[in-house]
Parts: C-alpha cells; sequence; structure tokens
C-alpha cells in the first residue's frame, strides 16, 4: 500500500527527514513514536502533499503511483487522509457543507456522481454517531470554538466520511481526556478494515492501548531508528526516550 | 473647456429649463456657487489622498443626454431581482424610463423626484427634508445639489410596512461617447415604519461613465430602513455616491455596500444622529482585482446618548487593483454610553494590490465603548492546506475561505433572494460553482 524509500525533506536550509523507509501494507496499524522535533509531524505533513517541505531526495508510492508530484488535493482524491495535529477554524463554513464539499470533490476527481442530498445525510447521521457527535455540532461553523477533544473527534469523523485507504493520525490523543480517548478510539478501530491502514503518530503510549499497532517505529533525528511489535511501545513508556537518544 | 467649466456653463442652460423663482433655485445657486468655489476635490484634500479623480476627469462627459431609449426589460431583467414581485423607479441615461418603472402612490410613495420637486403637493416635505441633511460644503455634493432633477422619491408614511422590496435602477446606454449623471434620491421612512431598497448603477456599454449621485435618507422614530448599494458595473464606469443618513430615535438603519466591479468606486457614506437609543449599520463587501479602485469614507456622527453603531467591512484585493477604507467615528460630549464598532478586514491576494486603511475614532465623551480593528493579511496558508487535504481543490478551497471570510457581512442580507444574487456574484468572481450557499 504505502512505500516510503529513503525520504530527505528540508524546510529552507534545515534537513529534517534524512533518509526515512517504511512499508505500509493493507489492513496494518503502524505506530510511529519519537521525542519532540524528531520529525514525527513532517512526515506526516509532507505525505499529505505539503508544499512548506522540500523533499530532496527519495519517494512515497501509493498503491505503485509515485505521490511525488501531485498536490494535496489529489493526493486526498486517491486516499491519503491526514487527521491534523491542530485542525483549522473555519468560521462561516458549517461541519456539514465542508463535508459535502469535500465528498463531492472527491467523487468528481474519481470519475463519480455527487452524493445525493439525501444519502448524504443518511451517511452523516451514521457517522456522526459513530464518534458520538451532537446533530447540533454539525451545524456550526468548521472547528470555530470547538474544544480540543471536539476538534479531534471531528477529525475522525471526517475520517469516517471520506473512507480514505491510508491515515495518519498527527497526535490524535493530545487534548483529549479519557472519554474522549475512547470514542475516538473506538472509532478508528470501527473504521479499520483489511483493505486500510492507519499510521498513529503519537508521542506517548497512552492512545496504543486503545489503538493496538501490529508494527511501532521510532522516529529519532529525522531517521527510524528502531523498529518493533507492539510491545516497543511499552519499553519505551518505561524507558523514555533517552534510551533512544543515548544509543545514537 | 474642462468638466467644470462645462457644468458651470450648462447650469445656466439648465435655468432656463427650470422654474428660478422658487426657494430651491436659491438652493441650487448657492450650490453651484460652491462647486464653482472648491471645484472638483484633488489628492491634495486629505479626504481624498488616496482617490484620484483626475483622468475620469478628462473624458468628454456629455451632461445633458438625449432622450430616453429603447430598452427592453428582457435586455436588463438580469440586473433586478426578477425573482420577487418589487417597486422599481429605473432611469435610462440619467432619464426616467416609464415603462421600466412600477411606482405606486398607494399608501406609499415611490415615485419620481422630479415631480416631488415640481408638484405643488410635495412641496412642504421638499422644504422639509430636501438637501437638509446633505453636506452643503462638500462640492460634488453641491454640484448634485445645482442640478438635482432626476432620481427616486420614497416616502413611506407613518406606520406603515412597505409590501416589497424597492428598486433603484440606473442604466446607462452609451447612446453617449461619454456619459455624466447625477442622480438624486430622497427617501423618508416614517415613525414606525419599514422599507427595503436595493440601489444600482450599471452601465450597458463599454463608454465612460461618471454618476455623482447623492442620497438623503431620514429615518423617523423606530423606523426600520434597509438599504443595499450593489456595485458590480463594468470598467469603464465610474460612481461617487454620497449617502446622508439622519436619524431619530430607536431608528435602524443599516446600509449595506457590495463593491464588485467599476473602475473607481468612491462611497462617502454618513450617519448623524438625532435621538436616543438608535442603531447604525455600516456593512461593505468589496472584491476587485484588475486596476479597480474602490475608496469606502463613512462617518458616524454619535451626538446623542445611547446609540449603537457597527461597521463591518470586508476586502479582497487582487491583481493591481486598491480599496481605500477610512472611517470615522466622531462621539461627541453629549453621546454618553454610545457603543461604535468598527472593524475593517482585508486580505491582498497579489503583491501589486494595495489597502489604505484608516480608522479615526475621535471622542470626546468619557462614558463610551468604541472600538476599531483593521487587519491586513493573506489568505490562510495553514486553511488552505488542510482543506486541499480534504480532497478540496486549490481553486474551490480559495474561494471557500473568501465566502467565509465575507459571510458575517452576507449573513446580513434581510432578502433571500437578494442574499443568494450577491452568492452567485461573488462565485462568478472567484470563478467557482459551489455544491450550497452559505
Amino acid at each position: 500500500m504505502l512505500s516510503i524509500k529513503n525520504l530527505h525533506a528540508s524546510i529552507g536550509d534545515k534537513e529534517i527527514l534524512k533518509g526515512i523507509n517504511l512499508e505500509v501494507k493493507a489492513g496494518e496499524i503502524h505506530a510511529i513514536m519519537g521525542p519532540n522535533g524528531a520529525g514525527k509531524s513532517t512526515l506526516a505533513s509532507i505525505i499529505a502533499g505539503n508544499e512548506n517541505y522540500e523533499v530532496t531526495e527519495g519517494e512515497i508510492v501509493l498503491d505503485g503511483e509515485d505521490l511525488g508530484e501531485l498536490a494535496p488535493e489529489e493526493r486526498a482524491h486517491k486516499g491519503v487522509f491526514l487527521s491534523f495535529q491542530y485542525p483549522v477554524e473555519i468560521p462561516g463554513v458549517s461541519v456539514t457543507n465542508f463535508m459535502r464539499t469535500a465528498i463531492n470533490e472527491t467523487r468528481k476527481a474519481n470519475g463519480q456522481e455527487e452524493m445525493p442530498a439525501n444519502e448524504m445525510l443518511k451517511v452523516i447521521r451514521e457517522k456522526s454517531e459513530l464518534l458520538e457527535i451532537d446533530r447540533k455540532f454539525l451545524s456550526r461553523s468548521l472547528n470555530e470554538g470547538f474544544s480540543g477533544g471536539e476538534k479531534k473527534r471531528n477529525e475522525i469523523f471526517q475520517m469516517a466520511m471520506l473512507e480514505p485507504k491510508i491515515a495518519i493520525l498527527d497526535e490524535t490523543d493530545s487534548g483529549l481526556d479519557i472519554d474522549a480517548l475512547r470514542i475516538v478510539a473506538n472509532g478508528v478501530n470501527k473504521l479499520k478494515n483489511d483493505k486500510n491502514a492507519i499510521v498513529v503518530i503519537t508521542h506517548y503510549q497512552r492512545l496504543l492501548d486503545y489503538i493496538v499497532p501490529d508494527f511501532v517505529h521510532v522516529l529519532y533525528n529525522g531517521k527510524i531508528v528502531k523498529s518493533g511489535g507492539k510491545e516497543l511501545a511499552h519499553e519505551l513508556e518505561e524507558k523514555g526516550y533517552d534510551w533512544i537518544k543515548a544509543e545514537n | 473647456m474642462d468638466l467644470k467649466e462645462k457644468l458651470l456653463s450648462s447650469f445656466m442652460a439648465f435655468e432656463e429649463r427650470i422654474d428660478v423663482h422658487s426657494e430651491l433655485h436659491d438652493v441650487r445657486t448657492e450650490a453651484i456657487k460652491n462647486f464653482e468655489n472648491k471645484g472638483f476635490p484633488t489628492k491634495k484634500e486629505e479626504a481624498w489622498k488616496y482617490t484620484s479623480l483626475n483622468a475620469i476627469l478628462k473624458n468628454d462627459f456629455t451632461v445633458f443626454p438625449k432622450a430616453e431609449s429603447n430598452i427592453q426589460y428582457s435586455d436588463v431583467k438580469k440586473y433586478f431581482l426578477h425573482e420577487i414581485d418589487t417597486y422599481k423607479v429605473v432611469f435610462i441615461d440619467g432619464v426616467f424610463s416609464s415603462h421600466l418603472s412600477s411606482t405606486t402612490h398607494e399608501g406609499i410613495d415611490v415615485c419620481l423626484m422630479a415631480s416631488a420637486l415640481t408638484k405643488p403637493k410635495y412641496k412642504m416635505i421638499i422644504d422639509a427634508y430636501f438637501n437638509q441633511i446633505a453636506k452643503k460644503d462638500d462640492s460634488l455634493t453641491s454640484l448634485n445639489t445645482a442640478f438635482a432633477n432626476e432620481g427616486a422619491y420614497i416616502n413611506i408614511p407613518k406606520s406603515k410596512v412597505a409590501d416589497k422590496p424597492i428598486e433603484i435602477m440606473y442604466f446607462s446606454t452609451g447612446n453617449e461617447a461619454a456619459l455624466m449623471v447625477q442622480p438624486r434620491n430622497l427617501v423618508i421612512v416614517g415613525e414606525n415604519s419599514h422599507v427595503q431598497i436595493i440601489e444600482r448603477h450599471q452601465s450597458l456599454s463599454e463608454n465612460p461613465v461618471l454618476t455623482n449621485s447623492v442620497t438623503e435618507i431620514f429615518a423617523q422614530k423606530r423606523a426600520i430602513v434597509d438599504y443595499y448599494k450593489i456595485q458590480n458595473d463594468n470598467l469603464q464606469a465610474n460612481l461617487i455616491d454620497n449617502t446622508y443618513v439622519s436619524q431619530k430615535q430607536e431608528s435602524h438603519v443599516s446600509v449595506h455596500t457590495f463593491s464588485f466591479g467599476g473602475n473607481l468606486t468612491r462611497n462617502n457614506l454618513n450617519f448623524y444622529h438625532f435621538g436616543e437609543r438608535l442603531t447604525s449599520t455600516l456593512n461593505g463587501i468589496t472584491i476587485i482585482g484588475e486596476k479597480q479602485h474602490v475608496d469606502h469614507y463613512t462617518l458616524v456622527n454619535h451626538a446623542t446618548p445611547n446609540c449603537e453603531s457597527f461597521q463591518d467591512y470586508k476586502g479582497i484585493f487582487s491583481d493591481r487593483s486598491t480599496g481605500v477604507f477610512n472611517g470615522k467615528v466622531f462621539v461627541e460630549k453629549e453621546a454618553q454610553k454610545t457603543n461604535a464598532f468598527q472593524k475593517s478586514n482585508n486580505i491582498l491576494l497579489s503583491d501589486k494590490a494595495t489597502i489604505n486603511a484608516k480608522p479615526q475614532l475621535e471622542i470626546f465623551a468619557d462614558d463610551v465603548k468604541c472600538s476599531h480593528g483593521c487587519t491586513i493579511g493573506q489568505l490562510d496558508e495553514t486553511a488552505m492546506f488542510y482543506m486541499q487535504q480534504r480532497g478540496i481543490p486549490k481553486k474551490e478551497a480559495k474561494a471557500l475561505l473568501m465566502y467565509a471570510f465575507s459571510n458575517a457581512v452576507i449573513e446580513n442580507i434581510k432578502i433571500p433572494e437578494l442574499k443568494q444574487r450577491i452568492t452567485t456574484i461573488i462565485a462568478n468572481k472567484l470563478g467557482v460553482k459551489l455544491g450550497f450557499d452559505l
């Protein structure tokens, strides 16, 4: 599914990613952990096509197709989803209208008809129930005045609506209390199937108790320095990142 | 002969056509003298620092156009709010068009300024209101007053709700190589009455047009006036709009200015307060490109206690367009407990576009709440990336953000069909089709 080979990227003169290799197959959950400033969010942004970063070497391939030259929206149309660490507030555009535009633009790009309004409403109802989102919430301006938890829940709601092939969850656990964390994790788990894949980016092990990864990678100083099974997350929780820093 | 001389000599010709023994004639004589002394404003004047009329005044404008031309409703239907029934006062090249208009005298007066100025039955009202709130020392207003003749006369008596919106429409046909028109509107809204008015100036050709318009609005106690100005003219059209609003106690007057077109547009919008607990609202959306120029020059004069004013102007400027926002709020010593808010938010989409924003607050009362905020920025890159990440293409994302940006002002449009129309104009301006209305 997603194959990242020798990815180098920089912002300005500063090299942030220094040769990342990552293979994610359909049906898998990967966790990327690492200390602050390791390059986790940069990696997520670059996969989604953020043009503020320059990819200087290497490639990102999704189902055999190089994403390198594609705009963020084209990557989205091909099934890349990024749950933002800091979702952006867009006053004046309701959650529903935003979703309707996003879905229909994606369908249009994939040669499909627009989704009929009644079907749209039905899907919105289903998915908002999955994330335990109040209907009133959907007519509010996107992310405007939402609490941290509401923003994250809204991200996963959008993921549920768009049904991506590969979802990258960037620090989705930050700002969540325990109840919200459970709701979000439960939503993610229900959306998971053997045709899609999830990459969870997190600083802490906490979220991984709920979204259990098949693989855990440690990103440090722009490189993946260690990979293992879910037990690696527990080891990191116990020993902290100093252990990784000392080794590298 | 330059335009000023031409206008001065035209005034003598104009006098031959009108009653020179009336009080009105004294008003005109006074006004033309003021214009003669002051002439057209230049950039040397503080109020015209950012807006130059020089290039426009070089045109050889015809000031007395030929008679009405042959325009059919079907030719111009799209400029009207044709989805709903409205009263219409329509002018073609400055001359009233009876066949395009739909006026009334039933309960309310929606008719012609020309007849109000000359017919005896209107004399008392004209004496009481005409040129009473318009600034007498302003040269362009004076110029208009001197020639005041054609325009809309609207009088809503006490406790009446105008049963449908009123459209005031000025078309120019291009029959003249260059045309100058000077419409004069008078709107009187009685106690407890309510009216909605839409004003539009539209050129139907590529020939240059200069409109110097004056509108006086009088809102009596508890009157509600919603006034919408649609400025979406072509690139040869120039508009100087001078609007003066007089408000009595507990009245609500809102003026919404939608500036999407034209070559040069100057909006002089002035509010004067004559009673307590009244509300003035000034809203504007400006979306321009190429070398277009829009200048909003507003004044709210708080002279009485317990009044509120709200100003919200949004501007989006691309290419080499220029915008000006000069908002003056004056709070007199007596005007305690004033709430005056002013906002001017602007987005520059190009390095060559310019906005000059200048809030001016002069406060002489000590127990007031006043605020102003001007912002000038670019489109939020993070928001763009966020929307693109959800599959919304760049162009649509940009449009959606601009909609969102102007939404607070669009939301204030009380006529749903007009709201839809404005939304469509904005969508066309941005070159997108959105699957929903905001």
